[in-house]
């Protein structure tokens, strides 16, 4: 059984968990996610980075709010194996 | 006019505040709570603090700047690029508050901003465009393509700089490009209209520089080449273009003057156009404010296009005169920015850990940063612009080259070895490119990890 991990940024920036303002959030939380699924975007010098699960699991816990400014590597949620 | 508001930030906020000091005047910056140790700040006799580091919270709140304008006792802004220089409401704002906007009148910025209105308007004044038409809905964007032919532009008529643009290459493409680029076009400018245009494949990009004031006259400072692009944003500029005969040369000065005056145009101004294979130009758009690359125009003609703003934003004429603006050797700009060319271009914000600038003769640099100094990741990558002057274009290549290498920034990543590379390609150095064609050698250059 994996342990549980967190989600991180790539880089820093300005975080968001929609793809676009009017548009629905990547995942919910308690959503199952996939190796590679994208959870997140931090927009940094104009370019938008996709923040994404490096496991299968379940996306737990944002431990960051929506527009909450990130640094790179930063833990972005908590991801569990269930 | 005494004290001038800098409505901007990094190399081009220092850039404007150099020219008022040299004509006198007062600075006021304003920053972002993540630009608290930028160097405008420090530099400008006085700084408001108008915002968090979103530049929706700061750079582009206009109705905070033209509060700072106040509170400062500003009776000028000078809005840099980016930000809300292309606003005509903006400039509009600031014509109601008995502010100087530097820059043209805000019916020009508005006849201007919608670039399918533009489009309409050159072709009136006589100027070709690219073929092409408005699109109002899925069947009729088919129509238009059917006449101009594949492959296509799809352009967001509130766009420019290069944003919001999808490419098509058949019809089967065509309904996915006009739903993305009508969504991203309602989401990064709140106007989903769109236009295609016609995709002229191997031209280059040639852009003419034109300066009106309020006596109605308008001058052109002839044009500046910046073909070498990656994902439609310029990385080196030069003036003269290497490719343009002085009939072409002539015509496009001509044409980009009489859109201008058709406007009322007046501040400094450009007028882009691509140049096909058989040197026909067409009228892309027009940037109606001063441009990142205005620098190299500077060189050739001796014209600080800066002074030149502020003065008619002062109500005063043009001090240069049409037949004394002359082009004088070659220059070059290399557009130095955080990012790692040899992973994609992935941003590179950080620390500058170390920074030994090159100089000499013929060489400028325009920046802002400084030993020590946090590149913060919420705005452009640009961080300096190295430009370089010599009296022919294989010496300021050479003169590059030479820059480049002094030029040394620990700390961040630099496009620079990707500027040393390109300062020794055959196609460059013979003024051989197109718009494509960095791509291109980015996609079959060896080492450089590059995938698209």
């Amino acid at each position: 059984m994996a342990e549980d991990s967190t989600i991180k940024a790539p880089a820093p920036g300005t975080f968001y968990r929609r793809p676009s303002p009017d548009e629905d959030v990547f995942v919910k939380e308690g959503d199952r996610v996939e190796s590679g699924q994208v959870v997140g975007l931090v927009e940094v010098m104009k370019n938008f980075l996709d923040v994404t699960a490096a496991r299968d699991g379940v996306l737990a816990t944002f431990l960051i709010e929506n527009e909450d400014l990130v640094e790179a590597g930063q833990d972005v949620a908590t991801l569990t194996d269930r | 006019m005494r004290r001038v508001l800098i409505a901007n930030r990094s190399e081009i906020a220092v850039r404007v505040l150099r020219a008022c000091r040299e004509l006198d005047l007062a600075t006021v910056a304003v920053y972002s709570e993540a630009d608290r140790e930028a160097l405008h700040v420090r530099e400008a006799d006085e700084a408001v603090m108008i915002g968090k580091a979103k530049a929706r919270d700061s750079y582009l709140n206009g109705e905070r700047i033209i509060a700072a304008a106040r509170e400062t006792g500003a009776d000028a802004i000078h809005p840099g690029y980016g930000f809300i220089s292309e606003s005509a409401g903006f400039a509009a704002a600031c014509e109601d508050a008995g502010i100087a906007f530097v820059g043209p009148p805000a019916s020009a910025i508005a006849a201007m901003g919608d670039k399918a209105a533009a489009r309409r308007l050159a072709r009136d004044s006589g100027v070709p465009v690219v073929p092409g038409g408005e699109v109002t809905a899925g069947d009729e964007a088919l129509r238009v393509a059917e006449e101009i032919g594949f492959p296509l532009l799809v352009k967001a008529a509130a766009g420019g700089g290069g944003r919001g643009i999808r490419t098509v290459r058949d019809t089967e493409e065509l309904p996915q490009a006009l739903a993305e680029a009508a969504r991203e076009a309602e989401a990064a400018f709140g106007d989903a209209s769109l236009y295609v245009e016609k995709l002229v494949e191997g031209a280059r990009h040639v852009e003419v520089q034109v300066m009106g004031d309020s006596e109605g006259r308008v001058v052109h400072l002839f044009e500046r080449e910046c073909s070498l692009q990656r994902r439609r944003q310029k990385l080196v500029e030069e003036a003269p273009s290497p490719a343009l005969t002085p009939q072409t040369r002539a015509a496009m000065a001509a044409a980009a003057v009489r859109l201008a005056e058709g406007v009322g145009y007046t501040s400094a101004g450009t007028v882009e156009f691509l140049v096909d294979r058989d040197e026909l130009f067409y009228f892309i758009e027009m940037n109606t404010r001063l441009q990142v690359e205005h620098g190299v125009t500077e060189m050739v003609t001796g014209v600080d296009l800066v002074r030149e703003q502020l003065l008619v934003a002062a109500g005063q004429p043009l001090e240069v005169a049409q037949e004394d603006v002359r082009v004088d050797g070659s220059a070059i700009e290399f557009r130095i920015n955080a990012e790692d060319p040899d992973n994609e271009f992935f941003p590179s914000p950080g620390t500058i850990e170390e920074l030994e600038l090159p100089g000499g003769p013929g060489v400028r640099v325009d920046t802002a940063i400084y030993a020590g100094y946090r590149v913060v990741p919420f705005y452009d990558s640009l961080i300096a612009k190295l430009m370089v002057w010599a009296p022919t274009r294989e010496q300021a290549l050479r003169r590059g080259r030479r820059a480049l290498r002094e030029l040394r920034i620990e700390g961040v990543k630099t496009t620079t070895p990707l500027h040393l590379r390109l300062v020794d390609d055959e196609r460059v150095r013979s003024g051989d490119v197109h718009t494509g064609y960095l791509e291109e050698l980015l996609a079959t250059g060896e080492g450089e990890g590059v995938a698209a």
